[in-house]
């Protein structure tokens, strides 16, 4: 235990903190056992882990309703999660199996579910942000009151279609919220390397969106931020940029020489690292103790070994079904 | 003096190669110069020839080929890195519209002597972008070449052609086979021609035709045909764009038969204009239909289904085997 963590505001809603320790957690054992899978050669490809990001996407993810639509990267397993896809669609999808999310035809970047909401893994750095817009000009339009959150590494901001994307959503005042997580890396090039203006929040202003930055390993800090980005964007106030200041503590992928960072780097990070520093807090607000951690690791290890089965015993796609979903099998 | 090298360490030694020999050629591209390139092709460079012509770029992959692009007209030669086949479509739009156009376009004044790189192919068990052989959509364009090298030999040879030619380069790297095979390769500045296909093995039953990875299994299917009493005549088409025509007429003229093997989808792809030329110059020299062994009309997918989807040696023999029993 932390003897310096900071007890929680005595106003919080102890079983809610809870919670949002426990999706955290749930989705750092969910990728450590991916990683090892992925050594067993169980997943092949590509596997891009969130570890040491958690407390993005679980604080954004509480302000997400069930009408809007998620637009993720390649980094996106945690965000599939928290959003409802089941545990087991993706192991098995991971897996390439039919059980999967996307019928095991997408794998590690391209987790797709429609039921809610998620359009996607996006292999395509930047790829993501004009159909984000697009689908908030279709909210605006249909006046269904839906957001889109559109997630995305600070590396995609040297992309065209960032610029594209924000002009664009600021001078049409669209329900767009942009999640910028920035890890300070894009693959082996450190921010500073890529930005003329390292001040990411200044961009986005530049097009005349609010901006905020905010404490990526904060949990309590991402999820405040994210309602008052969902609030402003129902309102009708138009985009919302917000900068999440986080670390990848693992490889960009899981190969990576790692020559632009120390481990030293990395350590310290992991030392400020969300899971670490928000147990931490919880303890000294005597919300978590010994027996209750050892509860939610035991659920969590629970539902990570099932999904596990559940996606060794699926089935992979018939060879028959190679040329299908190309084209529309409804004649038009 | 040779050394045993793989395909990627020979990109690499041809890279080293010429930008010693010339300071007009620079890098540039995504992560290319610390990390040493995402397949390492790149590896070494930064150390040795400095920032100034080894650059980093940001993530943007059009604005590395505009660059490259503003360069080359101004007398560098800059070899450019897209990171995958799949992130190339942004980069269509200074390529096509630009690179290839430039000399038509000012009759002569400009030119565009650049080169692209990219990984190409599957095999490696990614899905869709990180896998594509889309290598029939840049071969198309006039005033582009098109290049793709399947041996560490002529990856050295080829890539030094490739930033020699006064023209716009697209140079393929079936990544596949990146680290597949060593050869001796000899350090001797010596480029191959870009305008001629390559005969692998002699042979006069039939004709196999490939490029990239899969000559590998072209290869290993005249090794089984071989078996068999077939002699085949393997050929490295290498250059796709512009496509030694005289070479490939001439072993038909030869064996009678062909048959042409690409992991592209079939569908308007390379295999059916190397068809099209054998059928419209070679016809009365054919004793059968041509025939294509293909990757299928669909989208690359992940990898449970990929060996599916490559074509095997198996699938080349029966191809050739069918062609050799037709009457
Ligand atoms: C258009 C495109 N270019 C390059 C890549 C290769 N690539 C994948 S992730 C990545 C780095 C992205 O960094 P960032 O946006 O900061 O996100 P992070 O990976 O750090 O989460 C690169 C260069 C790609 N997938 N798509």
């Amino acid at each position: 235990m932390n003897e310096m963590a900071v007890p929680l505001p005595d106003d919080i809603d102890g079983a809610h903190a809870l919670e949002l320790f426990r999706q955290m957690l749930r989705i750092r054992r969910f990728e450590e056992k991916c990683a090892q899978m992925y050594s067993s050669g169980k997943i092949r490809g590509f596997l891009h882990l969130y570890i040491g990001e958690e407390a993005v996407g679980t604080g954004v993810m509480q302000s997400v309703a069930p009408r809007d639509a998620v637009v993720a990267t390649y980094r996106e397993h945690g965000h599939a999660l928290l959003r409802g896809i089941s545990m087991n669609a993706v192991m098995a999808e991971m897996y390439g199996k039919q059980e999967g999310c996307s019928r095991g035809r997408g794998g590690s970047m391209h987790l797709f579910d429609k039921a809610t909401g998620f359009i996607g893994g996006n292999a395509i750095v930047g790829g993501g942000m004009p159909v984000a817009v697009g689908y908030a000009l279709a909210a605006k339009m249909q006046q269904n009151g839906a957001v889109a959150w559109c997630i995305f590494g600070e590396g995609a901001m040297a992309e065209g279609e960032f610029h594209e994307s924000m002009n664009l959503a600021a001078l049409w005042q669209l329900p767009v919220v942009f999640c910028c997580e920035n890890n300070y890396y894009a693959m082996g090039t450190a921010l500073d390397r890529s930005e003329s203006q390292i001040q990411l929040v200044e961009k986005a202003r530049s097009y005349r969106v609010v901006a905020e930055e905010v404490d990526g390993m904060d949990v309590l800090a991402t999820e405040a931020a994210a309602r008052r980005a969902a609030d402003s964007a129902r309102a009708g106030n138009g985009p919302y940029f917000l900068e999440f200041q986080t670390y990848r503590f693992r490889a960009h992928s899981m190969f990576d020489a790692e020559r632009y960072r120390s481990k030293n780097e990395v350590h310290e990070h992991e030392l400020q690292g969300p899971l670490r520093t928000f147990g931490a807090r919880l303890e000294a607000s005597s919300l978590l103790d010994e027996q209750r951690r050892a509860e939610l690791e035991a659920d969590i290890a629970r539902e990570i070994e099932n999904a596990v089965a559940f996606a060794e015993s699926g089935t992979p796609e018939p060879v028959s079904e190679l040329g299908r979903f190309v084209y529309s099998e409804v004649q038009p | 003096m040779s050394q045993s090298i793989t395909l990627v360490e020979a990109v690499n030694l041809a890279l080293m190669h010429e930008m010693g020999a010339d300071e007009n050629v620079v890098l540039l591209g995504e992560d290319v110069g610390v990390n040493g390139g995402v397949f390492r092709a790149t590896v070494g460079l930064l150390e040795r020839f400095g920032p100034r012509r080894v650059m980093d770029t940001p993530l943007a992959e059009n604005l590395i080929a505009g660059l490259a692009v503003g360069m080359a007209t101004q007398g560098l030669k800059p070899v450019a890195e897209i990171q995958f086949m799949g992130f190339i479509f942004p980069v269509m739009e200074q390529i096509i519209g630009h690179a290839a156009r430039m000399r038509n376009r000012t009759r002569g004044r400009l030119s565009c002597p650049l080169v692209l790189r990219a990984p190409f192919g599957g095999g490696i068990h990614a899905p869709e972008h990180h896998s594509e052989s889309t290598e029939a959509l840049l071969a198309q364009i006039p005033g582009l070449r098109v290049v793709i090298p399947s041996s560490p030999a002529r990856a050295y040879g080829l890539l030094l052609a490739a930033i020699r030619s006064p023209d716009p380069v697209i140079f393929l790297e079936p990544k596949r086979i990146y680290r597949a095979v060593k050869q001796p390769v000899e350090d001797n500045g010596q480029a191959l021609p870009l305008d001629t296909c390559f005969t692998l093995r002699e042979g006069s039953d039939i004709t196999l035709i490939s490029w990239g990875a899969m000559v590998k299994e072209t290869l290993e299917a005249a090794d089984t045909l071989a078996g068999d009493g077939v002699s085949c005549e393997v050929i490295d088409v290498a250059t796709l764009n512009l496509l030694d025509r005289d070479t490939l007429l001439a072993s038909v003229s030869k064996t009678g038969r062909a048959v042409i093997i690409h992991e592209a989808p079939r569908h308007g792809a390379m295999g059916a204009e190397i068809a099209a030329t054998l059928s419209e110059r070679g016809l009365l020299d054919l004793q059968a239909p041509i025939a294509r062994v293909t990757g299928y009309d669909t989208v690359m997918p992940y990898y449970r289904m990929e060996d599916h989807y490559m074509p095997q040696a198996s699938d080349i023999v029966d191809a050739a085997r069918q062609t050799l029993e037709f009457a």
